[in-house]
């Protein structure tokens, strides 16, 4: 099989399935595209279970990509849910160092009647009365105009989450950002200013 | 006859397939082989606002090759294959690297290829193409990269991969980008001459700042989708008039921020409106760096 970001080059082989190590706390799912690991995230979340996105350890990474932090010990439930959803994992491994956690810091900037919001790479800005997204920048990823496409002009009620969409990790920053402003400009009751 | 300067890069409609060709900008039409493309933000983005600035300096626009990529990779997996295939027949003079997915395999058959031609074309590279770049631990055959205050941290994060993933002691406020700057030069993660977007953009040679330009101040501008890209356009065409690239970079950079003068946008100005203005700031920022003392 032939696996994306040049995977399949740099994967080490194996003639089994894959199957996570026992006697560890965390394991991680690796997928075959980024839009599987986002997915994959929603499904696992949906499910019930604890699950983080992660920057793959040194040996895996090969550009845009990322994998599903999960417990090990209920991979079992884990692939039943990604069953349900079509999704099967690539690789399946325990928690090794050299892991990487996505961006947790974001910076706002007041331009009165606008508020940006930047996670990592990507800046959102909304006007903050009608809370209509006005504006995407930054990332570098090619769905990040495809996103801007969809999203400027819209509410951020409206508008579609950007995972729903997105494929990247630009797509993820975001994310990010859009829940930050959801968070920051919350909507408010019908008929009070 | 000139050697053509290539500018690679993606739009975010996979029905394009491939596009290669000249691009043509007639008032706010654009095209690219033909095939006319709107002017939201990205690849288009640069393109316009290279083809205008080649306009008033007089040289004819670079040449782009397109891929229809809307994220999933598979458009910029076959301008990949598609360029190193074409590259040894167009020896350009210089590439310029924009939107692509970041594929750390196809990065490394492009620059093998580039490097392989008789002459080494100039090199630049922004957007997914300057992760991929930077994560190949290859930077520094990069003859510039443009990054913004985010990318900057990112370039700083020898472990990062994407800049999804820096590291948060980058990216808060102690970090002045003087000493990123530095540190991205040190472990490997910048290229030799930097233009780093910013409150200040600065421009950098081998881990140091050489010049800066600090005016005029639009803060608009950082909210404003394609600004980047208008920056890295206007430097590629003064790239591709024979400037050097320190000076290349402060025009550009010059012009950018007169961009925002002109225009007088608000964060939800679209970036087409500042496109408009190129030729005009491009003009006067040339006249204020031929200007005494300056």
């Amino acid at each position: 099989m032939r696996l994306p970001f040049g995977w399949g080059d740099k994967a080490p082989r194996s003639t089994q399935k894959p199957v996570a190590g026992a006697g560890h706390d965390k394991g991680v799912m690796a997928f075959a595209h980024t839009a599987e690991v986002i997915r994959a995230e929603a499904a696992l979340r949906g499910g019930g279970l604890e699950v983080r996105v992660m920057g793959p350890p040194p040996e895996m990474r090969t550009g845009c990509d990322m994998v599903v932090e999960f417990e090990l010990m209920r991979e079992p439930q884990a692939r039943r849910l990604l069953a349900q959803a079509n999704l099967a994992p690539v690789a399946v491994a325990p928690v090794r160092a050299g892991m990487l956690e996505p961006v947790s810091l974001f910076q706002t900037k007041d331009f009165g009647p606008w508020l940006m919001v930047r996670a990592a790479n990507m800046k959102l800005t909304v006007d903050k009365a009608s809370r209509v997204i006005v504006n995407i920048s930054g990332g570098g990823c090619p769905d990040v105009p495809a996103l801007a496409e969809l999203l400027v002009g819209q509410t951020l009620d409206a508008a579609p989450a950007p995972l729903s969409r997105g494929q990247t990790l630009c797509a993820y920053a975001l994310e990010l950002a859009f829940r930050e402003a959801q968070r920051q400009l919350p909507e408010r009751p019908r008929g009070r200013p | 006859m000139t050697a053509p300067w290539l500018v690679v890069g993606t739009v975010p409609d996979e029905a394009h397939g491939l596009l290669q060709g000249p691009c043509v900008l007639v008032g706010v039409n654009f095209s690219v082989g033909g095939t006319p493309l709107p002017v939201r933000r990205g690849t288009p983005a640069l393109l316009a606002a290279a083809c205008a600035a080649c306009a008033v300096l007089g040289i004819g626009p670079p040449q782009a090759l397109l891929a229809g990529d809307a994220g999933r990779g598979e458009g910029s997996r076959r301008a990949y294959e598609h360029l190193c295939g074409v590259l040894p027949g167009l020896s350009p003079r210089g590439l310029t690297f924009h939107y692509l997915f970041p594929d750390l395999a196809g990065h490394d058959r492009v620059l093998f290829a580039a490097q392989a031609l008789p002459k080494r074309p100039l090199l630049v590279a922004d957007a997914g193409f300057m992760y991929a770049a930077k994560m190949s631990g290859q930077a520094a055959q990069y003859d510039l990269f443009t990054p913004d205050a985010g990318e900057l941290a990112f370039l700083a994060d020898e472990l990062a991969p994407h800049p999804f993933y820096t590291r948060g002691f980058l990216l808060g406020p102690g970090n002045p980008p003087d000493e990123l700057i530095r540190r991205a030069w040190a472990t490997g993660g910048a290229a030799r001459h930097l233009l780093v977007k910013g409150a200040s953009d600065q421009i950098v040679f081998e881990g140091s700042v050489v010049a800066e330009v600090t005016g005029p101040q639009t803060q608009a501008m950082e909210a404003i989708g394609g600004t980047g890209d208008t920056l890295t356009g206007m430097a590629t065409a003064l790239l591709m008039a024979g400037h050097d690239i320190p000076r290349a970079c402060a025009i550009a950079a010059q012009a950018n921020r007169l961009l925002g003068a002109l225009a007088q946008p608000t964060p939800a100005t679209p970036v087409a409106e500042l496109i408009a203005h190129v030729g005009q700031a491009l003009l006067s920022a040339i006249e204020r760096r031929n200007a005494p003392g300056a």
